[in-house]
């Protein structure tokens, strides 16, 4: 016992918290730099349906979202489902001219790849959903994610 | 005048500089959203050229494994009758895995595959012929459910992943994850695909419950 208190006694009496500021930076710094601070402002209803087969996209930068679902404002929008791109509900032909939009943003090599998310409510039925695709088709931008979120209860 | 020098000497007071920082990063924590790129990729088919006859495809029948989804979310799969999704990635599996007759090419595929996916070809003739043959087709309504559809296309997925995977000795999860960048993962993503090419077929919706 005597052997254990003498250890003690030889300790410093307080917690040496000079390097807790640097700590608490790199946190900082980290979510920092993960931030998105523009970030859209989602007019309809997002509850993204649940998968377990998802896959990651290598290149953000190719991606450009498109959020579908019933709009938050009912009295302005209507309860049918709509169809979202930037911050502005669009109507189905004018998906061409937005897929266009984004393709000019991307530099000439990456075009061809351009990839749309499909980020879609659960309740929206496949009627909008084929609609657009054939937009997307139209405009010749057929790769496609449809976003979904990982299946907890698997097996 | 020599108080003023007194104070000078002394250090900067950094106690509050943790605060400070924990402040912003509590900032930073809550208005953080990390966006999540994750979800099922698809590739749609090419705009169809309205002057261009849509190609006649000769398809034995055997070789489509059929599902379709209504309005009310009720599925039929190849004439039967389900309510749920549920189970359907092993009869996809089953479908595509089947080797019912296949030809010289596919007999070299079969020959290459680990003893554990030999042991899943069930042979039946009413099945797939070979999986270079086999389509699975998913058709809808316009009312039906996106969930609905989006959880017979993922377990579509499933069971070609389970396949690829089970091929090269990974795990599911593993093997989607590779990203193809490197040669070393290319290599093990074409392993997999090779011979069994991904044909998960989504028809046009038709008409019924839709707006």
């Amino acid at each position: 016992m005597a052997k254990f208190r003498k250890k003690k006694l030889g300790g410093s009496d307080q917690i040496n918290t000079s390097a807790l500021p640097d700590i608490i930076f790199m946190l900082l710094f980290f979510f920092m730099v993960t931030t998105v601070l523009r970030e859209q402002d989602v007019l309809v209803d997002q509850k993204i349906p649940q998968s377990s087969q998802l896959q990651k996209l290598q290149n953000k930068t190719l991606i450009s979202y498109i959020f579908i679902g019933k709009p938050k404002n009912t009295s302005l929008y209507g309860t049918e489902p709509r169809v979202q791109a930037n911050d502005v509900l669009i109507s189905s032909p004018e998906i061409v001219q937005w897929v266009n939009q984004e393709r000019d943003k991307l530099p000439e090599a990456d075009r061809s790849s351009i990839t749309i998310s499909m980020k879609v409510d659960k309740e929206v039925k496949m009627g909008p959903i084929s609609d657009v695709q054939t937009e997307l088709r139209n405009a010749d931008a057929r790769k496609v994610l449809y976003a979904s979120t990982k299946k907890l209860d698997q097996e | 005048m020599a108080r003023s020098k007194n104070r000078m000497s002394n250090e900067i007071n950094a106690g509050s500089m943790a605060d400070i920082a924990f402040l912003l990063l509590i900032f930073f924590l809550v208005t953080t959203t990390i966006a999540s790129d994750k979800g099922i990729l698809n590739v749609l088919p090419p705009k169809q050229d309205p002057n261009v006859p849509p190609p006649d495809i000769k398809k034995n029948e055997r070789n489509i494994f059929n599902v379709l989804i209504n309005a009310n979310n009720d599925l039929l799969v190849e004439g039967e009758y389900r309510r749920k999704a549920e189970g359907l990635d092993k009869d996809f599996k089953d479908f595509i895995m089947n080797f019912g007759a296949p030809d010289e090419e596919a007999v070299a595929l079969y020959n290459s595959l680990p003893a554990s996916l030999q042991a899943q070809a069930q042979r039946r003739p009413e099945s797939s012929d070979h999986p270079g043959e086999a389509v699975i087709s998913i058709k809808t309504n316009r009312g039906t459910s996106y969930a609905v559809f989006l959880e017979v296309f993922d377990l579509a997925k499933k069971a070609y992943f389970d396949v690829y995977s089970e091929r090269v000795g990974l795990t599911s999860d593993e093997y989607r994850a590779l990203t193809g960048d490197d040669e070393a993962s290319k290599a093990l993503q074409d392993k997999g695909k090779e011979g069994i090419p991904m044909a998960i077929s989504i028809a046009e919706p038709d008409k019924a419950g839709g707006n």
